[in-house]
């Protein structure tokens, strides 16, 4: 488990990766256009300006689609198996990658979800559960 | 455009597991074989365009294969646009001959990540590793897996593709997999990343091909033997990645195939044969709507019924694609199109007059589409 696979945190990230560890998830969102997006950027790829704000997210999200690993492409997920990955769409429009917990038979298209903080060696990571 | 360029010749390497072959030594044998197919000498070519090798990475790769080549070209470039880039390099290669740029190109690709290096299909995406976010084909299946969502699909209509890229391989003497499968041993295949199987799964290959590109005057002065003519080319690239895409069972390959379609004066119904890229079966699914051939959702019904099998309404990857002939991205479609066309290929759709090939690569980020005719 020595090396497990975290983010890198940089500079851009941070507030992302830090918020999590508060308990909770926030996103960008533009100043000028209102756009708003994950994973961080350093433009708004609508307006491509460089004004925007980091907002909090309500936490509640659906699935958008979701894959299931049966064998690990890398050590630290051999015990977690089959795990899922999933396509999360929050409330408020940005979509990000993510882990559905919780049985597998409950997924389906559009499920709602919300956010669930969980640690990897002290890392806060944001995954989701069935609402 | 249409008809002013041609392709003269095509070359390629055996597929397959070729280890100690270099990529600009696999490069140098296809860009061989096709100028002898040309029946050309390498003197007269003035470019030559190469797609970037996915398993190294090499500064200033085009430059070294025109080393290897003993040529000067006056253009001269490498292109890293994943699988799209073939047929991104093809109309780039007539767009300067229509130009005066040039006059004869050479387009040629090789790669070994089957006895080199193939860390690029497993690795980590991005931060997203930390929730076990790894490999290319999971991107595949999280697309996939959206399609069964909004079109409630069956197993069995991805099935129907592998069985008959599988059927087709199986009849190439040049495949790297000759075993055609039955559709309970595709159900049975084991789960790559589920909902993808492993029979949904392209090669993974060593190999290089080549093709030569030139103006249908030129090959008319020197005499080539069964120029393919090329009647329309188009392109359309989906810039977000897989989980910022608004839509994931729809790319710009739409746009490029209306660009395509647009030049040749064609539409979907005057296609023989289509060599649709097959990197896992869901992407020539996704093709043949966005392409037009059926409505969307329709695909799975589309190719049930062996209707994409060699003697079908539209017989597809009639050498095999990337699941059956090999996983090298893109080059072998084109070069078996030409084949029909010629009326050469093993398994040859009987007067063959039309024939379409689709390139994309990324996670379907990339597209470009080629009409050629004889
Ligand atoms: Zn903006």
């Amino acid at each position: 488990m020595a090396d497990y696979p975290l983010p890198q945190v940089t500079e851009l990230t941070k507030p992302y990766w830090d918020a999590l560890d508060q308990g909770h998830m926030v996103f960008q969102r533009c100043n000028a256009c209102a756009n708003a997006w994950l994973p961080a950027r350093q433009e708004c790829p609508n307006c491509l300006k460089a004004d925007m704000r980091w907002e909090k997210a309500s936490g509640r999200g659906k699935v958008v689609s979701w894959v299931v690993y049966h064998s690990a492409y890398h050590d630290a997920f051999k015990d977690r198996l089959p795990y899922v990955v999933a396509l999360i769409e929050l409330d408020e429009g940005p979509r990000l990658m993510s882990n559905f917990l919780g049985a597998r038979e409950a997924l389906r298209g559009d499920l709602p979800v919300t956010l669930v903080i969980e640690r990897e060696q002290g890392f806060a990571l944001g995954k989701f559960k069935a609402a | 455009m249409r008809g002013k360029a041609v392709i003269a010749g095509v070359g390629h390497t055996a597929f397959g597991k070729l280890p100690g072959r270099s990529t600009v030594s696999m490069n140098v044998e296809a860009c061989r074989k096709a100028l002898e197919d040309a029946n050309i000498p390498k003197d007269r070519v003035d470019a030559v365009f190469v797609k970037t090798p996915s398993s190294a990475r090499e500064l200033m790769y085009g430059q070294k294969l025109t080393e290897a080549l003993g040529i000067q070209p006056k253009m001269n470039f490498a292109l890293d646009q994943g699988g799209a880039a073939n047929i991104s390099l093809i109309s780039i290669a007539i767009m300067a001959i229509d130009a005066g740029q040039i006059d004869v190109a050479l387009v040629c690709y090789a790669d070994n990540p089957r006895s080199g290096d193939r860390a690029i299909y497993s690795r980590p995406r991005g931060d997203d590793a930390a929730y076990g976010w790894f490999s290319t084909a999971a991107g595949y299946a999280m697309i996939h897996q959206r399609y069964l969502i909004e079109h409630g699909a069956r197993p069995e209509h991805f099935g129907a593709v592998a069985v008959a890229c599988r059927k087709h391989g199986a009849a190439n003497p040049n495949a790297q997999v000759r075993k055609a499968i039955t559709m309970d041993q595709y159900m049975a295949s084991p789960w790559v990343v589920d909902p993808l199987r492993r029979d949904d799964c392209c090669l993974v290959s060593d190999g290089g091909a080549a093709i030569v590109i030139m103006s249908a005057k030129r090959a008319r002065e020197l005499g080539v033997d069964k120029p393919v003519s090329i009647l329309g080319f188009g392109h359309g690239n989906t810039g977000w990645e897989v989980p910022l895409r608004p839509e994931l069972t729809s790319t710009l390959a739409k746009t490029a195939a209306k660009t395509a379609f647009a030049m040749a004066g064609l539409g979907p119904k005057d296609i023989d044969v289509a060599e649709l890229y097959d990197c896992f079966t869901i992407t020539p699914l996704m093709t043949l709507e966005d392409y037009g051939f059926c409505k969307p959702g329709q695909a799975g019904p589309f190719v049930s019924d062996g209707c994409i099998e060699i003697g079908g309404d539209l017989p597809l990857n009639t050498s095999g694609g990337l699941l059956s002939e090999t996983g090298m991205p893109g080059m072998q479609l084109t070069i078996e199109a030409v084949r029909q066309l010629r009326g050469v290929a093993v398994t040859q759709v009987k007067g063959a007059k039309v024939a379409l090939v689709s390139n994309q690569g990324g996670t379907m980020h990339t597209h470009a589409t080629l009409i050629l005719g004889n």
